[in-house]
């Protein structure tokens, strides 16, 4: 039923797929992150000026299919000829480059978003006490805004990471091997597609729990205090 | 303009369209069934329905789409063989509709059974209480005020499954997508038609959006909110 010697033969393949998806991810996740933080202050700003564009850019990514993106960047681009002419071009040829601009803006669209609504969520008087206190606004920024806000939007935040996880798969649309790619390669080889896709799902699976089970931890650590207290006196003081 | 390709991508619309009401219909079905055996007391049920939107949450749409567009071709092959029936062929538009539907339906299952959980449990004892029965009970009291408090759910998931039938291209439904590869193909302008498609992903987003706001508006009259 199950060709066990062709799961075998192929895992290594999987492996170097592995490793390329969450190198993907990686660096799709970092550079959202780093963007988004100083969007999302735009986002809730009260100057139209700059929060009106900042929606006007998650709105459109948010609303526009990954794929589509990915292909007007990877495909799209070559169009122009001053593009083609330009010193930037050799970037805009590679296809790493494009799936990481592509994915890191749209993962950038939906974190800014995350992150602007636990702003919002900020008590009001937490910023009235920090102003009194004679703190300036980038001070309370620093200090009350974005550390109560960044652990607000970590449930979410997790999730958000699953979701550039899943959407690393969408890259093997445009040439880069990673795990979805090596399962379409060893399903086009050997016409086995439910070892090859089968192999992939459980990879993916594990990666899925992994980062689940690591944002559980995080939320463990920084939102202590929102934990259900136990009943049990024994049980809390331990 | 678009170099007479308008009317062709337009075409695609319709497919897409359909696609995703398809899809969206088998997914309200899985998430109704879903929802009602989640919250039922059979264990079973509940384990199977836990085990199914695990699995779904855990693996990208991609793959599951891969896996069943391939792999359900095989397996319906090797049962045909055995049933000495001839070859049959699974097209992208079935495979396409089964599996988001599947997909989606995991998602709506969360959506539903919140949903249900949100109406107060007394409203359905007097019901009872006033002899109607179960069917008028679902059909009088629960339904109307489950749809109120699905919506905004609803709307989220139904945004995400429109924009996830463009990887329906990848296995070769004859989508928006795919024409907007065939054209740029033949006129070596990919940015203008790509650009052209997100466009009117756009549209379609920000009308299903206005609609289902309005929706929701009109399922919540007579429900006071806190004035903030």
């Amino acid at each position: 039923m199950i060709d066990w010697g062709l799961i075998a033969e192929s895992l290594p393949a999987y492996w170097r797929g592995l490793q390329i998806s969450l190198l993907l991810m990686l660096i799709c996740v970092s550079a959202s992150f780093v963007l988004s933080v100083p969007l999302a202050f735009a986002r809730v700003s009260a100057n139209p000026w700059l929060s009106k564009p900042v929606f006007l850019y998650t709105y459109v990514f948010r609303g526009t299919p990954l794929l589509v993106q990915l292909y007007m960047i990877y495909f799209g681009l070559a169009q122009f000829e001053w593009l083609r002419e330009s010193a930037a071009w050799p970037l805009f040829r590679n296809a790493w480059f494009c799936a990481w601009l592509a994915f890191a803006l749209n993962s950038t669209a939906y974190t800014t978003e995350i992150l602007a609504g636990a702003l919002r969520q900020t008590p009001n008087g937490e910023v009235e006490a920090a102003r009194s206190l004679g703190m300036s606004t980038a001070t309370i920024y620093r200090r009350i805004l974005l550390p109560s806000a960044v652990r607000r939007a970590l449930p979410q935040y997790g999730n958000e990471l699953v979701m550039v996880m899943h959407a690393t798969s969408i890259a093997s649309a445009v040439t880069i091997v990673e795990l979805t790619r090596t399962a379409r390669d060893v399903y086009y080889n050997n016409l086995a597609p439910v070892e090859a896709f089968g192999l992939v799902a459980v990879f993916y699976f594990a990666i899925t729990f992994t980062l689940v089970g690591l944002v559980k931890l995080l939320e463990r650590r920084f939102l202590r205090h929102l934990q259900p207290k136990s009943a049990d006196p024994a049980a809390a003081r331990a | 303009m678009l170099h007479g390709y308008l009317p062709a991508i337009l075409d695609g619309l319709r497919s897409t369209l359909l696609v995703s009401a398809v899809s969206l219909a088998i997914a309200c079905v899985f998430g109704l069934i879903g929802a009602s055996a989640k919250l039922s007391a059979s264990r079973m049920a509940n384990i199977l329905v836990d085990a199914y939107t695990t699995l779904i949450r855990g693996l990208p749409e991609l793959v599951l789409l891969l896996l069943i567009f391939y792999g359900g071709q095989i397996m319906i092959n090797k049962l045909a063989d055995r049933a000495g029936l001839g070859y049959i062929d699974i097209n992208p538009f079935i495979a396409g509709t089964m599996t988001l539907g599947f997909i989606f339906g995991a998602y709506l299952t969360e959506t539903f059974r919140g949903a249900i959980l949100a109406i107060p449990r007394g409203q359905m004892e007097a019901g009872l209480a006033y002899g109607m029965t179960r069917v008028q009970v679902l059909r009088r009291i629960t339904f109307p005020q489950m749809i109120r408090h699905a919506i905004p759910g609803f709307t989220n998931n139904w945004l995400v499954m429109i924009k996830a039938t463009a990887l329906l291209s990848i296995i070769g439904l004859d989508d928006m997508v795919h024409r907007a590869n065939l054209a740029s193909a033949a006129t070596r302008q990919p940015f203008t038609f790509y650009a052209t498609i997100a466009v009117i992903y756009l549209a379609v987003t920000t009308v299903s959006i206005l609609g289902l706001g309005w929706l929701e508006r009109r399922f919540s009259l007579g429900v006071r909110k806190a004035e903030l």
